[in-house]
């Protein structure tokens, strides 16, 4: 197989990957390739096997085809925390770290997050936006070349996810390691990445580079369409009620 | 006798940990708080009642003391044997026999728990033997033990081994097995090697239900030393209960049971205290939380 055709070296290069679940092919001959630094938000329907693309990355599930070249051990942030309850919080970030500084790399990495004076507390005293602050700091302080990030804040409330948005935005810019984030929320894939996939049919099916250039409010109306969801209407006074798209 | 199963009521309990146990405290207000102790104190008013109405009955003359010794009868004796020394003498013999078959029951429910709940290959060899000699009431091996020990001390601490290991074996695999599947994942994304994923994850994420295998194993420890000193003893407190039926002295009788029934108490209040030390973090245990 030729790699010329891809410029620079990426951090990620998969050509040709397939996945089946029994009779049921989840991925279908994807190709994809993340440049060192990038930020790429991977957008689909539910069940289009964006969790299962960032599974076979992340090394978690086999491959039935083609290849994938990614980091030997990227980080991964899950939907739910994954913190263990029964260790205190420097315990839990510090989870795979060498015994050796464990506890002050891992305090550095909470007070990044905001939770600096937490140290000793137990996962179960904190709120659903701490806990993934702190799954977030365990991810990074690993210090990887390859973030995975599986719809990490769709279990959020809106305004938490909103702070969310803006302390990873903050993060990636200081650490640089490649993301691929899952998510089925256009404005967060937006508002975070450099470039934007849209998988269907176990295949990226459409991309979108973002540039300073374009205005967020068209790129997302492009990306809506490209989904099969019609923009809202823009004045929505004498629209009958058979008319509103449903989001 | 009939007994409850012990290893299925704790394969229960350790299924569903939080209906088995008391809420975190709240807050409360004064008014409820002197409520509570309103509470407490009336909780007490039946048990005194009862030992007072016996006390009343045995003084009258309406029961022998042959029958049942006023308590007070059964103070007094309690002070007279705890003032020679004899009382403590055969209260160790009983506590050391209990506590030598509780370890090595234990020890051996503990390792076969562990192999069994790590390896399917162990489950197969071991499992079905286990389950099958669990299904009999190790009690009625105690003819057995007379004829292969005898009535000294290893006959004593075998029957309470046989009836330790099987709650600390089955809570041990269902702890292990029960190990959120989620958090294995973590650990090979985390890439911990096998050895830290088991003692980072597996080892704390069974503690709760191993911790439930213990508290019944103290209970069945207990009716087990009862069932082989009641048989034949030189020395301990069956030992102590069977002399004294020689010369139907019920007050030594009575004694004993009321300092079984203590040490059984204390022995699960010991339990207890471990899983609050132990579970700080778990949301139904420690009391440190929000």
């Amino acid at each position: 197989m030729s790699l010329s055709v891809i410029p620079t070296k990426p951090a990620v290069l998969v050509r040709g990957l397939v996945r089946r679940y029994g009779e049921r092919t989840v991925i279908d001959g994807l190709d994809l390739a993340i440049a060192h630094g990038e930020f790429v938000a991977l957008l689909g329907e539910s069940g289009c096997g964006k969790t299962t693309l960032l599974r076979a990355l992340s090394g978690l599930d086999p491959i039935d085809g083609g290849s994938v070249k990614a980091p030997r051990r990227p980080a991964v942030v899950f939907q739910e925390h994954r913190l263990l309850p029964w260790d205190s919080l420097w315990r839990n970030v510090s989870l795979g770290l060498p015994a050796d500084g464990a506890r002050d790399r891992a305090a550095a990495a909470l007070a990044e997050v905001g939770l600096g004076d937490r140290l000793d507390d137990w996962p179960r005293n904190l709120s659903g936006g701490q806990a993934q602050r702190v799954a977030l700091a365990r991810a990074l302080v690993q210090q990887p070349e390859l973030l995975l990030l599986d719809e990490p804040f769709a279990a959020l409330d809106a305004l938490t996810r909103l702070r969310m948005h803006a302390l990873v935005k903050e993060l990636i810019a200081r650490h640089r390691p490649g993301v691929l984030l899952v998510t089925h929320d256009v404005d967060e894939a937006v508002a975070l990445a450099d470039r934007v996939l849209l998988m269907r049919d176990g295949a990226i099916a459409y991309e979108r580079r973002l540039s300073s250039a374009a205005s967020p409010q068209s790129v997302r109306e492009e990306l809506l369409a490209e989904l099969g969801v019609a923009p809202p209407p823009r004045a929505p006074a004498f629209t009958s009620p058979s008319s509103h798209s449903v989001v | 006798m009939t007994l409850a199963d012990p290893q299925a009521i704790a394969a229960f309990d350790a299924a569903s940990p939080a209906a088995a146990r008391k809420p975190a405290p709240t807050p409360q207000s004064r008014a409820a708080r002197s409520r509570q102790t309103g509470l407490l104190a009336l909780s007490w008013v039946a048990p005194v009642l009862l030992l007072l109405v016996w006390e009343a009955l045995c003084r009258s003359g309406y029961v022998a003391p042959q029958i049942l010794p006023a308590p007070s009868k059964v103070a007094l004796t309690a002070w007279k044997l705890a003032s020679t020394g004899s009382l403590f003498h055969d209260l160790g013999v009983s506590l050391l026999r209990a506590a030598t078959g509780f370890a090595i029951g234990g020890l051996i429910g503990f390792s076969l728990g562990v192999l069994v709940g790590f390896s399917p290959l162990a489950e197969a060899a071991i499992d079905r033997s286990v389950q099958m000699i669990r299904a009999v009431p190790f009690l009625a091996a105690l003819p057995l033990t007379i004829i292969w020990f005898g009535v000294g001390e290893g006959q004593k601490m075998f029957l309470v081994s046989l009836g330790v290991v099987f709650p600390i074996y089955i809570n041990t695999v269902l702890g292990i097995r029960q190990v959120d599947p989620k958090l294995l994942e973590l650990a090979r994304v985390q890439g911990l090697s096998g050895w830290t994923t088991i003692r980072r994850i597996i080892l704390p994420g069974a503690l709760p239900s191993i911790l439930t295998g213990v508290r019944y194993a103290l209970a069945v420890a207990w009716l087990a030393l009862v069932v082989a000193e009641t048989v034949g003893a030189q020395a301990g407190l069956g030992f102590l209960a069977m002399d004294a039926r020689e010369f139907l002295r019920t007050d030594v009788i009575v004694l004993t049971i009321v300092i079984y029934a203590l040490i059984g108490a204390g022995s699960d209040s010991i339990a207890r205290l471990l899983e609050r030390r132990l579970l700080r973090w778990h949301p139904n245990f420690g009391g440190s939380g929000r």
